[in-house]
């Protein structure tokens, strides 16, 4: 048999296409006699709408119609934080009150995409303003203005733990803390978009860049009332998601029901104007913690409470607290936590799922939390941890999260030894001793993730035809490199070379069932899939070969030409492809057998499987100008068994920017009236190649028992890890300033105005 | 977003965008378009008439004058960048100007014509004391450097005048510019940064220039500096009086970047920095 190709760095077959610019994208679609869709936005972060003045703009160049709340208000979004009020369900387009500065209030129709713009600029909207609320904490507040009178409050979700018990009463140590874990924007490369296409049937065929064609599939078409099965949605290739593309918006649903109304193609794509205003943000919860320790460190009980801010609709940032919650134990033993949360609106834009999906909120407050006993028990950061790491697995944490395996020590004495944490700390010294104008900070963050949190079943298939195989995925990737791995896996378990495979994905038409890619989720769970997919296609091969031969099923065996045939008789042997070609014809199989060669595969993962590491990371601080600079960051993840080093540690890389770029750059800035300060990228700062040094990476590999790849979820991992890191190694360059806590960003004002 | 329509009008000379400026209600120059278009994207701006510059010959050279070095109208922020002819200041502003495509396209006029409130080359070219020479209807004219910034986004150009040349004066001295970048380091543009130029005789500071960017509407001469410094020997204590009096004479601007206190910091942080390397520089 040829040597395994996993595990092996192999080149990522998408790239060639998408650095020439070969890449296609809903925007590069050309379709014949498509509309374009402009959007009219909410100036106002809250108001009741009076009256929109829809005349000029319907009489301008090349208009086809202009729609309002008036038109298709009624129709509202499933609302999907669980238990919140009815009437706090998202309009796909304003029809009484705006709750954002972004919200869609009209929309404009036209043959081109500038006479859209133009004529949506001409449309003319009045309100009457109400009182505004953006910070969460005063809308949880008694006095604050409602979003929602209905509901009665603004806190419309709540979860956690009801415990009356203190878990920190009776600690020698008592180390309390509060937290803004800062709103951030997604920013994908690609901002959103659809294309709506309807056919003379009735049907529609829907593209648009999503996460899961299925998820979007479920949501439009319960929305807009339409029957199932004549929706049919797609994605082409995608420039990223990061969780904000999961769930479809109302644009998009505005789309697909203007087109079955026109009965012509309809297309928008928003600019990055609109995405930073419209596109749902991330993070944004406000945590206040006390933490319980001996007086040797060890910790007896974390009590937590979380306001998480949702923005102006409760979508999934109104909840994912509750993801928070499930982390809160990280990599160490607690015996007693108790987490209460609640989700608020606020007259902002949505929040949603972005990178970690309050998971990384859990690690930043537990890892700030760590360094802080540490300062007060006067012990090293890596000392603390050592202390408290969990070591015997499997095992179930105080607040309910099984943790499958572990050797979190192993992942910190490996970024130890990788960074040079002890050169460091001597380094550290001298620049202290020495009152050196740059100081040095090291900071380190040791994590555990919860990864395919839930949704845990994902479908695969694999179809062999004489020429080709053909693997289908319900994950979606947008950045991942499935076309690579999955093929990968396929070509390992068929015997066949990568470039005879074909991958297909993110097309309800023809993946029959798919979860979509989020929650690091696609390889433990879609890779699973394809890999039972491929097997099942072995075993029909077999059986098919063993017919033809007229031998028994047991006998046929791969044989070491690659070819399926009897054991020990190599001139026996078929190709995959030459028995597909047998397969086809009823005639050739035996009884019961169906024709083709193909199968497909559910996958049912029991468990989340939880992934960790150590990320440390080294800062310099210009004392005169609050000034950092990541100089250093070293990453040891262990995400199970890796099937290609090269796209794990891209997911790294991508993941350590981001988690630096929201530790040092990165915040959403609305001012007290709701109005979005910094709405471009001149002024919202992400992260570039200048701000970051050369990553070091390395891994542990425990794999987990929960599916047959050992594999756990490396997708967010880097930016899980990284952001306490950067956080803890500039709060360590502070110490000698005496700075207990910053929140983020750690922006140079910040750290000038703190040490100053 | 998309601009609105415009007409775009690429001319061959100056006199031909003199014309197409004059005969247009709202048109705007383009030569790198750097700035130009991200406004328009932005619907910031709506010209009717774009004038593209970028095909007129002769406007991209950098040339020794004896007095002063010429820079023309299509000179780009990377030839300022890696030029011998370039005085120090100017040339580290240009490095840190945008990233590698804006330094390949956008150009040294067209930064000092759109007079950022934060950019990078305005505070080097007003601490150099250049000449801005500008052409119009009525022929050409010179403004230096001390009038041309007039508020944000504002100078002395008038609608239908074309910066066509910036003349920098060859004087002895050491000129260094630094600053602190939104994001960090040198990236981006500035929180705050300080241009300067010192002039050394026997031994003591005979003149100097210095100049500050992101820290008021506009690029602002730091005169109260300058008077610290002059006539000293520019010892680490004389540059510390200077820095004290770096803001004396700019309202300091808080925006998201820095509070007032911040910024009227950096700038005194800078103007100890940039002038420390310019007497470095001087010899």
């Amino acid at each position: 048999m040829r040597g395994s190709i996993l595990g092996a760095a192999v080149k990522r077959a998408e790239d060639p296409r998408f650095v020439r610019g070969e890449g296609r994208y809903i925007d590069d679609m050309r379709v014949e006699g498509a509309v374009w869709m402009a959007c009219v936005r909410s100036p106002l972060a809250h108001g009741r709408i009076t009256s929109i003045d829809i005349d000029e703009a319907s009489r301008a160049p090349g208009v086809i119609g202009v729609y309002t709340g008036t038109d298709f208000g009624a129709y509202r979004m499933p609302i999907p934080a669980v238990g919140a009020h009815e009437s706090t369900a998202r309009p796909i387009i304003a029809s009484d009150v705006v709750r954002f500065a972004g919200e869609l209030v009209a929309v404009v129709v036209a043959e081109s995409r500038e006479a859209a713009s133009d004529a949506a600029s001409l449309v003319w909207p009045e309100f009457d303003s109400l009182p505004v609320v953006v910070d969460p904490r005063r809308a949880a507040g008694q006095d604050a203005p409602l979003l929602f009178p209905e509901a009665g409050s603004n806190v419309v979700v709540s979860g956690g733990d009801e415990s009356e018990d203190d878990p920190v009463s009776g600690a020698e140590v008592v180390i309390g803390l509060e937290l803004e874990n800062q709103r951030v924007a997604a920013i994908p490369l690609e901002p959103n978009n659809a294309l709506a296409i309807p056919d003379d049937a009735g049907n529609l065929e829907l593209w648009v860049g999503t996460q899961s064609v299925h998820l979007a599939r479920n949501r439009i078409f319960k929305t807009l009332g339409l029957d199932r099965d004549r929706l049919r949605v797609r994605v082409p290739d995608m420039g990223g998601g990061f969780g904000a593309k999961i769930s479809p918006y109302p644009e998009q649903i505005l789309c697909a029901a203007i087109a079955l109304e026109l009965g012509r193609p309809v297309r928008w794509q928003e600019d990055r104007i609109e995405n930073l205003a419209a596109m749902s943000h991330g993070r944004a919860q406000f945590h206040k913690v006390r933490l319980g320790a001996t007086a040797e460190g060890r910790i007896t009980g974390l009590d937590w409470n979380v306001i998480a801010d949702g923005g102006a609709y409760p979508l999934e940032g109104a909840v994912l607290a509750g993801y928070t919650r499930r982390m809160a134990a990280g990599p160490y033993d607690i015996p007693a936590i108790r987490f209460r949360w609640r989700g608020v609106v606020t007259n902002t834009a949505p929040t949603d799922a972005y990178r970690g999906a309050g998971r990384p909120e859990a690690t930043m407050t537990l890892e700030r939390l760590m360094d802080l006993l540490a300062v007060e028990l006067d012990l090293d950061p890596v000392e603390i941890r050592q202390r408290n790491f969990i070591t015997e697995f499997p095992m179930t944490t105080a607040v309910g999260e099984r943790y499958d395996s572990g050797a979190y020590s192993d992942a910190l004495d490996l970024a130890r030894d990788l960074v040079g944490y002890d050169e460091l700390r001597t380094e550290q010294k001298r620049r202290r001793e020495g009152n050196d104008r740059f100081q040095i900070g090291i900071g380190v963050s040791s994590y555990v993730e919860v990864t395919a949190p839930d949704g845990r079943k994902e479908w695969g298939a694999v179809e062999v035809t004489p020429d080709e195989v053909v693997v289908y995925s319900g994950a979606s990737s947008h950045g991942q490199g499935h076309e690579t791995t999955f093929t990968q896996l396929v070509a390992d378990v068929l015997g066949v070379e990568r470039d005879r495979i074909r991958f297909v994905q993110g097309d309800t038409a023809s993946i029959a069932h798919g979860g979509g890619t989020m929650g690091s989720r696609s390889m433990q769970l879609a890779g699973s899939a394809v890999v039972g997919a491929g097997e099942s296609v072995i075993e029909k091969a077999r059986r098919i070969a063993a017919h033809v031969s007229e031998a028994a099923v047991e006998d046929i065996v791969m044989l070491d030409n690659g070819t399926i045939g009897v054991a020990g008789v190599p001139d026996s042997g078929r190709s995959l492809f030459q028995l597909a070609e047998i397969a086809a014809d009823p005639a050739n199989l035996p009884d019961g057998e169906e024709p083709g060669l193909g199968a497909d595969h559910t996958w049912v993962q029991e468990a989340a499987t939880i992934p960790f590491g150590t990320h440390i990371s080294v800062v310099e601080l210009d004392t005169e100008t609050g000034d950092v600079r990541l100089i250093r960051h070293a990453a040891c993840d262990d995400c199970g068994v890796i099937f290609n080093r090269m796209i794990v540690d891209g997911q790294v890389h991508g993941g350590v920017a981001q988690g630096a770029g929201q530790a040092l750059l990165e915040r959403v800035v609305y001012d007290d009236a709701g109005n979005l300060q910094n709405a471009n990228l001149t002024t919202y700062l992400m992260p570039t190649a200048t701000n970051l040094p050369l990553i070091q990476i390395d891994h542990t590999v425990t794999p987990t028992d929960q599916n047959v790849l050992g594999a756990k979820g490396i997708g967010e991992a880097g930016t899980i890890g990284s952001g306490p890191a950067v956080v803890n190694a500039v709060h360590d360059a502070m110490a000698p300033f005496g700075v207990r806590h910053l929140d983020m960003p750690l922006t140079s004002a910040r750290v000038w105005a703190a040490i100053s | 977003m998309y601009p609105r329509n415009f007409e775009y009008v690429a001319v061959e000379s100056i006199d031909e965008a003199v014309e197409a400026l004059s005969s247009s209600e709202f048109a705007k120059v383009m030569s790198g378009g750097m700035s130009l278009i991200p406004m328009m994207k932005l619907r910031l701006l709506s010209p009717e008439t774009v004038v593209d510059i970028g095909r007129v010959g002769g406007l991209d050279q950098i040339t020794d004058n004896g007095d002063h070095v010429s820079i023309g109208g299509l000179v780009r922020h990377r030839d300022i960048a890696v030029s011998e002819l370039v005085p120090q200041a100017l040339r580290q502003a240009a490095s840190w100007t945008g990233d590698p495509q804006v330094r390949n396209r956008g150009t040294t006029c067209g930064a000092v014509a759109h007079a950022d409130l934060a950019a990078d080359q305005t505070a080097a070219v007003l601490a150099l004391g250049a000449t801005m020479v500008v052409q119009g209807p009525s022929g050409t004219r010179e403004v230096l450097a001390d009038d041309w910034f007039v508020d944000t986004m504002t100078s002395a150009l008038e609608p239908d005048e074309i910066l066509t040349e910036i003349r920098i004066p060859q004087r002895a001295g050491g000129t260094a510019y630094d600053k602190l970048g939104r994001r960090g380091g040198h990236t981006d543009y500035a929180v705050a940064g300080v241009a300067a130029w010192v002039a050394k005789d026997n031994g003591s500071i005979s003149d100097c220039r210095i100049a500050l960017t992101g820290v008021g509407s506009k690029p602002t001469l730091a005169s109260g500096a300058v008077e610290a410094l002059i006539g000293t020997d520019g010892s680490e204590s004389a540059i510390a009086d200077a820095a004290a009096r770096a803001t004396e004479d700019v309202t300091v601007l808080e925006d998201l970047y820095g509070s007032e206190e911040y910024k009227a910091h950096l700038a005194g942080v800078y103007v100890k920095r940039a002038v420390t390397q310019a007497l470095a520089a001087a010899g």
